[in-house]
């Protein structure tokens, strides 16, 4: 059923689920949404429970004009949600109506919004997921970010309106971010370089999108005498590669392989903060051991479990 | 190749294995027996593997695993490789028309390496090319065995558009294009096969660790194939 008519589509807006599996090993990266907190909570919030598709809005949100009735919720940075221009509530489900008008006014806190219908936007399933990859033109709307005149479908689903989580469990996106990683692959690469990448403040430059975050800051020195590229290898979201200049770059989800050394590389449950930096916010890095990530991993998915636990249904 | 598979920690979710240290075809065959022998039974817990060059990128649940398990794992894979009945590479051909509109750098490739345009025809065809990795956009492929004789710089000024299935040289590599895409490789020829198709229920036609070939095809051969 016909949900929403794309008027405006905003600076960069993509149908995106929770990845496309198993098709990295062939150059086909996992996309999905970047902050998969706010996405779950999204979906949750609508009474969606198998990671349907949303979508995700960078910066400047699109103006969608609502087709049928439904139920929305919107989570993730603030971009000023309004809805026939009155504060529209975000981390809440929201009834909406034909003709009603979802506006998004700017961003003042994050990067990125998730905009979830219940019953989920509706796209083609393309190699198992409905995630659009722009460079490889498949997925969510024809393989491309949405453009005006977009007419997007919804599936069957129902929930509950005025479905809110406790205010405690809303993150706050802050602009001075504290990302935690674990050291490697190539953490022998560096000596000095270590240091200088833990005791340094990085500012997100305009260079930074779903592939990867490009920051500056103070140079990271590869060790004397090393190469300071590799033989090409995988790359995982959250990878922090070092190219030859020290200057780090995060990459994010739309990458399989690389070919610089990474010094380190970001916790699942912190890949969410990076995503919701926009250019000019600064970051740091603190360093955690695998098993202190893997308990932080657990704790955000039993908070997960207790919002869906606390939502009436 | 090293005597142990070194392991790295790629994050609290992924375990890089390294097979060895360089671009060979006999470590690249040991990515290519473990990601087998990976695929065929997999471990519980991991939910995606991608074989590279020289190493396996292992992505894990940690609800449901560890890397301490993984390496044990893969220590013992490692060690007991004939029983896992892993089937011999397997060799694909790869139509291509050569020159003309379909290779518009043929002629470049040739006089840069005093060769005639039917040479490095003959020469490019020749040649068995071992897939070493795929990457770069879906389905494009790594490969390793160009003859010395075909070495030819990259362009000086990037294509803004190469049509999917174009054969190209960029160094002592040659690839084919698998999507519309800008690009700098010489390109010599196309291809009417497609390498990604996402609306086949097998999308990709090359994998890590098998092996391909070239031959030469007419315009005509390349319509009929193409209107299939």
């Amino acid at each position: 059923m016909e949900i929403f008519e794309v008027l405006q589509p905003g600076a960069y807006t993509t149908v995106q689920d929770s990845g496309r599996f198993n098709y990295q090993q062939f150059g086909v990266p996992v996309c999905g949404v970047v902050d998969s907190f706010a996405y779950r909570v999204a979906n949750a919030l609508v009474g969606n429970f198998q990671d349907q598709a949303v979508l995700e809005a960078t910066i400047f949100g699109p103006t969608l004009k609502v087709v049928n009735q439904g139920l929305i919720a919107v989570t993730g940075g603030n971009l000023t949600p309004r809805i026939n221009n009155a504060p529209l509530p975000m981390w809440e489900s929201v009834a909406i109506h034909p003709d009603d008008m979802l506006q998004f006014k700017g961003v003042t806190s994050g990067c990125r919004a998730y905009i979830a219908v219940a019953g989920g936007i509706d796209a083609p399933h393309v190699m198992g997921s409905r995630s659009t990859y722009v460079a490889g033109k498949i997925g969510g709307i024809n393989g491309r970010p949405l453009v005006s005149g977009d007419r997007l479908n919804k599936g069957e689903g129902t929930g509950k309106a005025e479905n809110r989580i406790p205010s405690n469990l809303i993150p706050i996106y802050s602009d001075d971010i504290e990302i935690r990683v674990i050291l490697g692959p190539q953490a022998d690469y560096f000596s000095e370089g270590i240091n200088t990448f833990f005791a340094s403040t990085f500012k997100v430059s305009t260079k930074a999108d779903r592939m990867g975050y490009r920051l500056e800051g103070n140079s990271i020195m590869h060790k004397k005498g090393v190469e300071k590229s590799i033989i090409s290898e995988p790359s995982v979201p959250g990878g922090i590669q070092v190219p030859p200049d020290g200057q780090p770059i995060i990459l994010l989800v739309e990458q399989t392989v690389g070919g610089y050394t990474k010094i380190a590389t970001v916790i699942s449950s912190d890949i969410g903060k990076v995503g919701q930096a926009k250019p000019g916010d600064r970051i740091h890095f603190r360093q955690v051991e695998i098993d202190k990530a893997h308990q932080i991993l657990k704790e955000e998915k039993g908070k997960i479990e207790t919002i869906k636990r606390s939502l009436r249904r | 190749m090293y005597d142990k598979p070194r392991f790295l920690l790629a994050g609290d979710r992924g375990l890089l294995v390294e097979f060895g240290a360089s671009i060979d075809p006999k470590i690249n065959q040991k990515v290519r027996q473990i990601f087998l022998s990976l695929e065929k039974t997999p471990i519980d817990g991991v939910f995606e593997i991608i074989p590279t060059y020289r190493s396996i990128l292992i992505f894990y649940n940690p609800l449901l695993s560890n890397p301490e398990r993984l390496k044990q794992e893969i220590v013992e894979r490692e060690h007991s490789l004939d029983k896992w009945e892993i089937p011999p590479p397997e060799i694909i051909e790869i139509p291509v028309c050569y020159g003309d509109d379909f290779g518009p750098d043929l002629t470049f490739v040739a006089q840069h390496n005093n060769l005639t345009p039917e040479e490095v025809i003959q020469i490019h065809t020749s040649g068995t090319y071992l897939i070493y990795m795929i990457g770069f956009t879906p389905g494009f492929p790594f490969l390793g065995g160009l003859s010395e004789k075909l070495f030819t710089p990259r362009l000086e000024n990037p294509r803004q558009l190469v049509p999917a299935g174009s054969v190209g040289i960029a160094n002592n590599q040659t690839g084919i294009y698998s999507v519309d895409s800008p690009g700098g490789w010489q390109l010599i020829g196309k291809t009417p096969i497609k390498l990604f198709d996402p609306t086949s229920s097998s999308p990709f036609l090359l994998k890590t660790g098998n092996y391909l070939r070239f031959t030469s095809i007419s315009t005509q051969k390349f319509y009929e194939i193409a209107g299939k």
